[in-house]
C-alpha cells in the first residue's frame, strides 16, 4: 500500500489527508513536533481571551483519526532524504515514504533586531507562542505594558488578546497608516481611528532601532528608531509578518526560493514530493495573486486539490476569484475580488463609509468597461456566493450597487445601507 | 497547556479576569436583596412586607442594571465573551458548582416541600417565610395569598426581565438579539405572570377557569388535557371553551404553520419561559454544552423518548376519563383511540413518504420503534380499564412513595415527577451551571421534540453557511447552547439543519468572518452538502460533487 507522509498538521495537511483518505485506501501519515491534534490556528487568540479553551480550537474530536486510519505522528523532521525517500527526525529515528507532502506553513518574521531573541519577545502564531504568551502576560500586574512590532492581520489580533485582560499595548507600525499597503486610504484610516477608540497606543511610521535587556536576559523596553524613545514593556510581540517554515529543508536536492518552489501541480522539483499551504512559493504568481500566499483558504484549497493528483486525477491548482475575511477588533472585514490600496491602471475606487466610523466598502472596477473587479466590506457581511456569481458573469459596476443588497448577509432586522450607498454612488458619479 | 483554569473562590483577586469596583458594588447591591429574601425564608417576619418585598426585589434588579451597564457599556460595542472560561462561575469552578447546588436545592423544596418555604405554616393555613414574603404583591394582583408557585413566577419573571435587560447590553450591537430579548420579556411577564393572575380574579363560586398561560401549550404543559382543567373549562362555558379549542388549535395549527415559516425559533427562542430563562439568566453557561458526537446520540433517543412518553401519558390520561365519565363529554373512549392511532397513523405514513429522502436509517429504525410501541399502547388502553389497573409506587420509588394509583394517573405521576420536576426544574434549571443552559431544551422538552421534527422536515428556516469564507475557529459551536457542532457544518461549506436548532442566533453574532446567517427561505437548496468549498476551482467542484452524488 502506498504510504503518503504528510508533514504539517494544519489547514492544508489535514486537508490533503482527509481528501486522500475519501478518495483511496492509501496509508496517511501526518507528523507535527507542534501539537498532538490539528488545530484552528486563527482561533489561538480566542484561547488567550477565555472565549474558548484549547480543545475547543480543535475541529475533529480526538477519536476521528483512528477512525478515518490517519496515523498522527509527534515529531520534528530534521531532513528529507529525497534519494532513499526516507525522512529523519530528530528524534533520531526515521520514516519510509511513497509520495511527501510538505504542508509546514510560516514562522514570524524576525529582520535581525538587536535583543529579538530574549526572554519576553515573541511572535503570535504557534501554540508555544500562546503558551508564552501565557507566561509572560498573564496579567497587567506581571505585564505592565507590551509593544507589538510590525501592522499586520496578526499584530492587531495580539493587541486585541492583550486588550481582553487589561494589558496596556503601544503598537508600533512601519506604515503611515494601519495595513495601508493592502487597504485603500479611507478604510485603513477608519481601523486607526478604531484602534485609538480601543485604548491601544497606536504608533504610526515608526520602526523598531532594538529591544533592550534587564540583566536576567529579559525584555526590558523598546527603543524606537525614529525617536530614539525608549517605551518600557515586560513583552514584545513581533508581528511583521510570516516566511515559510522550511529551514529544515535548505540541505535536501528539494529546490527552494523563499518557499518550497512548485509548479501549477504543487509539484516540487523531485518525483513524489509536493508542498502546499503557505509554504509552497509558485514559480510564477496565478493571476493577480502573490507567489507565496499564507490564507487559510488557499492552504485548504491546495489540500484539496493535491489529494486530486495523489489520488491518480492529476490536476492542476486553480484557484478561483480571490476572497479574504479578517476581523479587527470589533470590525469584520471581508473581500471579494481585486481592491488594492491604490488603484491600478485603469481602475477606480468607489468608497462609501457611515458616518457611525465603523462601516464602509470599497468597490473597485474597470475606468474604461466599468467592469466591477472587487469590494472590501468592514461591518456588513456579503454573501461569498453572489460575489463569486457576480465575479464570474463580469457584470458591471452599477448592476453590482444596484442589486447589492442581494449580497447582504448581515443577520435579520439589521438596518440595511444599500440605499445609501447607492444614492453616494449616484452623487459621486455626477461629481466626476 | 498553561490556559488551564483558575478557579479563585475571592472577589479580590489579582486576576486579569477581575471584576472592577463598581461592579462589586453591584454585586453587593444584588447580594443584599438576596438577603433579605433569605432572611425571610429563615422566618424573620418583616414588619411591612410589600415594602420589604419591593425593597428586595429592588436591591436585586438594580444590583443586576449597574453591574451590566459596567460590564458593557463601558467598552466599544461587540462581542463581549472575554474570560469567560476563565471565570469560576461559568467554568464549572467551584463558584459555577456552588451555584448549581443551591438552585438545585430550591428546586427540590420548591416542588416537594414547599411548607419549608412557609406555605400555609402561619395560623389557619396562612402563609409564613419567604412565601408570606410575596402575599402582598400577590393580592394586589390576584386578590389571593401567594402559592409556592406564585413566588416562583414572580422570581422568574424578574429574572428574565433584568438578565434580559443585561443580554441586550451585551448585544447591543446586534438587532435580531434584541427583538427576540424583548419578544422573551413581554411573553414571561404578561402571558405566564401577569394576565394569569389577573384572569384569576374573574373566578368566582359559579365560574372558573384554571391558571392558564396561553402560550404554554401541550406537550410542554403536560396537564393541559388533565380532567380537573377539561371540565374547568367546559364548566367556563364559552370562554371556557374558546380557551379549550384554542389550546388544540395552537398545536395542530398555529404552530405548524409558524414552524414552517420561521422555524421553531418562533417559540424555543421567542416566546418560550424556558427558553426565555435559559437566553438571560442562563447566557452565562451556554457555552457549557457537550458538543460531542455521543451527546448527540444521547439527545436523539432521549428527547424522542420523551415525546412518546408523553404522547403515551396524555392518551392514557384522556381515554380514563373519557372511559368512566362517558356522559360528559362529546367523545368517548373508543373514538378518541382510535382517531388517535388514525391521525398517528396517517402523519407516521405521510412523513414517511414524503420526506424518504432525508430520513436516515437509524433515524428510521427509530421512528418504526415509536410509532410501534404508541400503537401497541393504544390497544392496551382500549381493551382495558387502565382505572382498575393497580399500581404500587413504592416498587418505582425506592420506596419513598406507598401510594397506590391507578395505570393512567400512575403513569401521569410519573411524568409529572420525572419530567416535570426533576428533568426539566432539578436537571435542567439547576443544572444550568454544569451542564449548560438548555439541557432540559435538548434532551427532555417534549414540545422541543415535536418543532425539531417539523423543522428539520417541514421548515423553511436553515442557518446558511457562506461560501468558503469559514476558518474553523469554532467560536459557533462553543457558544451553542443545544450542543451543535455548528462548525463541523459551516467548513464544509453546509447548511445547518437541525432539529434541535433553536435559533438563538449566538452562532452567528460570534462568527468573526461573517459565515453564519439564520434565514427563511425556499425549501430548495435548503440541504446543501458541498463537497469543495466555494472558492475553489469550478472544474474541481463539479468534479467531485459529481462523484459523490
Amino acid at each position: 500500500m502506498e504510504h503518503i507522509v504528510i508533514i504539517g498538521n494544519g489547514i492544508s495537511g489535514v486537508t490533503a489527508a482527509r481528501y486522500i483518505r475519501k478518495l483511496s485506501d492509501k496509508k496517511i501519515t501526518i507528523i507535527s513536533a507542534e501539537t498532538n491534534y490539528f488545530f484552528s490556528r486563527t482561533a489561538l487568540m480566542y484561547v488567550y481571551m477565555g472565549h474558548m479553551k484549547f480543545e475547543h480550537t480543535q475541529p475533529y474530536e480526538n477519536w476521528f483519526w483512528e477512525k478515518n486510519k490517519i496515523n498522527l505522528k509527534q515529531g520534528f523532521v530534521k531532513h528529507i532524504d529525497t534519494a532513499s525517500k526516507t525522512l529523519q527526525f530528530s528524534e533520531g529515528d526515521t520514516l519510509a515514504y511513497d509520495k511527501l507532502i510538505i504542508a509546514t506553513g510560516s514562522k514570524p518574521n524576525k529582520f535581525g533586531w538587536p535583543g529579538q531573541d530574549l526572554d519576553g519577545v515573541m511572535g503570535m502564531y504557534h501554540k508555544q507562542d500562546l503558551e508564552n504568551l501565557e507566561k509572560y502576560a498573564p496579567n497587567n500586574k506581571v505585564c505592565k505594558r507590551t509593544v507589538i512590532v510590525g501592522g499586520g492581520l496578526i499584530g492587531i489580533e495580539l493587541a486585541e488578546m492583550l486588550n481582553s485582560r487589561n494589558i496596556p499595548v503601544t503598537f508600533l507600525v512601519r506604515e503611515s497608516s494601519f495595513w495601508n499597503g493592502v487597504l485603500p486610504e479611507g478604510e485603513s484610516a477608519m481601523l486607526n481611528r478604531h484602534i485609538k477608540n480601543h485604548h491601544i497606543d497606536l504608533r504610526l511610521g515608526v520602526n523598531l532601532k532594538e529591544i533592550t535587556s534587564d540583566s536576567n536576559g529579559k525584555v526590558k523596553s523598546v527603543i524606537v528608531a525614529e525617536t530614539g524613545e525608549e517605551i518600557s514593556c515586560d513583552v514584545v510581540g513581533l508581528t511583521a509578518g510570516v516566511s515559510p517554515n522550511i529551514d529544515f529543508i535548505k540541505d535536501s536536492n528539494i529546490e527552494t526560493g523563499r518557499g518550497v518552489k512548485v509548479n501549477r501541480y504543487l509539484e516540487t522539483n523531485i518525483p513524489d514530493v509536493y508542498a502546499i499551504g503557505d509554504c509552497a512559493e509558485q514559480h510564477e504568481p496565478i493571476g493577480q495573486r502573490r507567489s507565496i500566499e499564507a490564507v487559510w483558504y488557499t492552504g485548504r484549497m491546495m489540500g484539496e486539490t493535491l489529494a486530486q493528483t495523489i489520488c491518480g486525477n492529476r490536476l492542476e491548482y486553480k484557484p478561483g476569484h480571490w476572497f479574504n475575511s479578517a476581523k479587527f477588533l470589533d470590525i469584520e472585514y471581508q473581500t471579494y475580488g481585486w481592491v488594492f490600496s491604490r488603484p491600478r491602471e485603469n481602475e477606480a475606487h468607489f468608497h462609501w463609509k457611515h458616518e457611525d466610523d465603523t462601516k464602509c466598502i470599497t468597490i473597485c472596477y474597470n475606468t474604461i468597461n466599468n467592469k466591477f473587479l472587487g469590494i472590501n466590506t468592514f461591518g456588513i457581511r456579503m454573501r461569498h456566493e453572489v460575489f463569486d456569481t457576480w465575479l464570474t458573469e463580469k457584470r458591471d459596476v452599477d448592476y453590482v450597487i444596484k442589486h447589492l443588497v442581494e449580497a447582504n448577509f448581515d443577520p435579520e432586522f439589521y438596518k440595511h445601507y444599500e440605499a445609501e450607498i447607492f444614492s453616494a454612488y449616484q452623487n459621486n458619479l455626477q461629481t466626476i | 497547556m498553561s490556559n488551564k483554569l483558575n478557579h479563585s473562590m475571592s472577589l479580590a483577586t489579582p486576576d486579569a479576569t477581575d471584576i472592577s469596583k463598581k461592579q462589586k458594588i453591584a454585586l453587593a447591591i444584588g447580594i443584599t436583596g438576596l438577603f433579605i429574601l433569605a432572611l425571610a425564608l429563615l422566618n424573620v417576619n418583616f414588619p411591612n412586607k410589600g415594602l420589604f418585598l419591593t425593597i428586595a426585589l429592588g436591591l436585586i434588579s438594580v444590583g443586576t442594571i449597574f453591574y451590566a451597564r459596567d460590564a458593557y457599556l463601558t467598552k466599544l460595542e461587540g462581542i463581549k465573551n472575554d474570560g469567560q472560561w476563565f471565570k469560576s462561575i461559568s467554568s464549572r469552578g467551584l463558584w459555577g458548582w456552588t451555584l448549581g447546588i443551591v438552585l438545585t436545592i430550591f428546586y427540590i423544596v420548591l416542588y416537594f416541600y414547599p411548607k419549608y418555604l412557609g406555605l400555609g405554616q402561619g395560623v389557619n393555613g396562612t402563609n409564613t417565610g419567604l412565601i408570606a414574603l410575596f402575599d402582598p404583591l400577590s393580592q394586589f394582583l390576584s386578590g389571593n395569598n401567594a402559592s409556592e408557585w406564585f413566588v416562583y413566577g414572580a422570581l422568574y419573571t424578574v429574572a428574565i426581565l433584568v438578565f434580559g435587560y443585561k443580554f441586550i447590553l451585551k448585544y447591543r450591537h446586534n438587532k435580531y438579539q434584541q427583538l427576540r430579548t424583548v419578544s422573551v420579556m413581554f411573553f414571561q411577564t404578561a402571558f405566564a405572570f401577569v394576565i394569569p393572575e389577573l384572569m384569576a380574579r374573574l373566578n368566582s363560586d359559579s365560574f372558573s377557569l384554571p391558571y392558564n398561560d396561553l402560550k404554554n401549550m401541550w406537550p410542554l404543559n403536560y396537564y393541559a388535557f388533565d380532567q380537573w382543567r377539561v371540565d374547568q373549562f367546559i364548566n367556563a362555558q364559552s370562554i371556557g371553551l374558546f380557551f379549550l379549542i384554542l389550546g388544540v388549535v395552537t398545536i395542530f395549527v398555529i404552530s405548524p404553520i409558524l414552524t414552517y415559516k420561521y422555524g421553531k425559533r418562533w417559540y424555543c427562542s421567542w416566546v418560550c419561559g424556558c427558553g426565555g430563562l435559559a437566553e438571560t439568566a442562563g447566557d452565562s453557561f451556554r457555552h457549557l454544552s457537550d458538543k460531542g458526537v455521543k451527546a448527540w446520540k444521547f439527545e436523539r433517543w432521549m428527547i424522542n423518548s420523551v415525546l412518546v412518553f408523553s404522547v403515551i401519558m396524555t392518551t392514557a390520561v384522556i381515554s380514563t376519563f373519557l372511559g368512566y365519565d362517558s356522559q360528559k363529554y362529546w367523545f368517548t373512549k373508543n373514538v378518541f383511540l382510535i382517531s388517535v392511532g388514525v391521525f398517528l397513523t396517517l402523519l407516521f405514513a405521510g412523513v414517511l413518504y414524503y420526506k424518504r429522502q432525508q430520513i436516515n436509517k437509524s433515524a428510521l429504525k427509530g421512528a418504526f420503534g415509536f410509532y410501534a410501541l404508541t400503537i401497541a399502547f393504544l390497544v392496551f388502553f382500549a381493551f382495558f380499564d387502565l382505572s382498575q389497573i393497580k399500581i404500587n409506587a413504592s416498587y418505582f420509588s425506592f420506596g419513598l412513595n406507598n401510594k397506590t394509583y391507578n395505570f393512567d394517573s400512575a403513569l401521569r405521576t410519573f411524568y409529572g415527577f420525572g419530567i416535570g420536576s426533576i428533568f426539566s426544574g432539578v436537571i435542567g434549571t439547576g443544572f444550568y451551571p454544569i451542564l449548560g443552559s438548555r439541557a432540559w431544551c435538548r434532551f427532555g422538552c417534549p414540545m422541543a421534540g415535536i418543532l425539531g421534527i417539523q423543522q428539520r422536515l417541514f421548515s423553511k428556516f436553515r442557518i446558511t453557511t457562506n461560501g468558503g469564507q469559514c476558518i474553523s475557529c469554532g467560536n459557533c459551536s462553543n457558544s451553542c447552547e443545544m450542543g451543535i457542532d455548528v462548525r463541523s457544518y459551516a467548513q464544509k461549506g453546509e447548511n445547518i439543519v437541525r432539529s434541535s436548532c433553536v435559533g438563538c442566533g449566538i452562532c452567528s453574532a460570534v462568527c468573526p468572518r461573517g459565515v453564519l446567517k439564520l434565514e427563511n427561505d425556499s425549501m430548495e437548496g435548503r440541504i446543501n452538502s458541498n463537497e469543495i468549498l466555494l472558492g475553489n476551482d469550478v472544474n474541481l467542484i463539479n468534479l467531485v460533487n459529481q462523484n459523490t452524488k
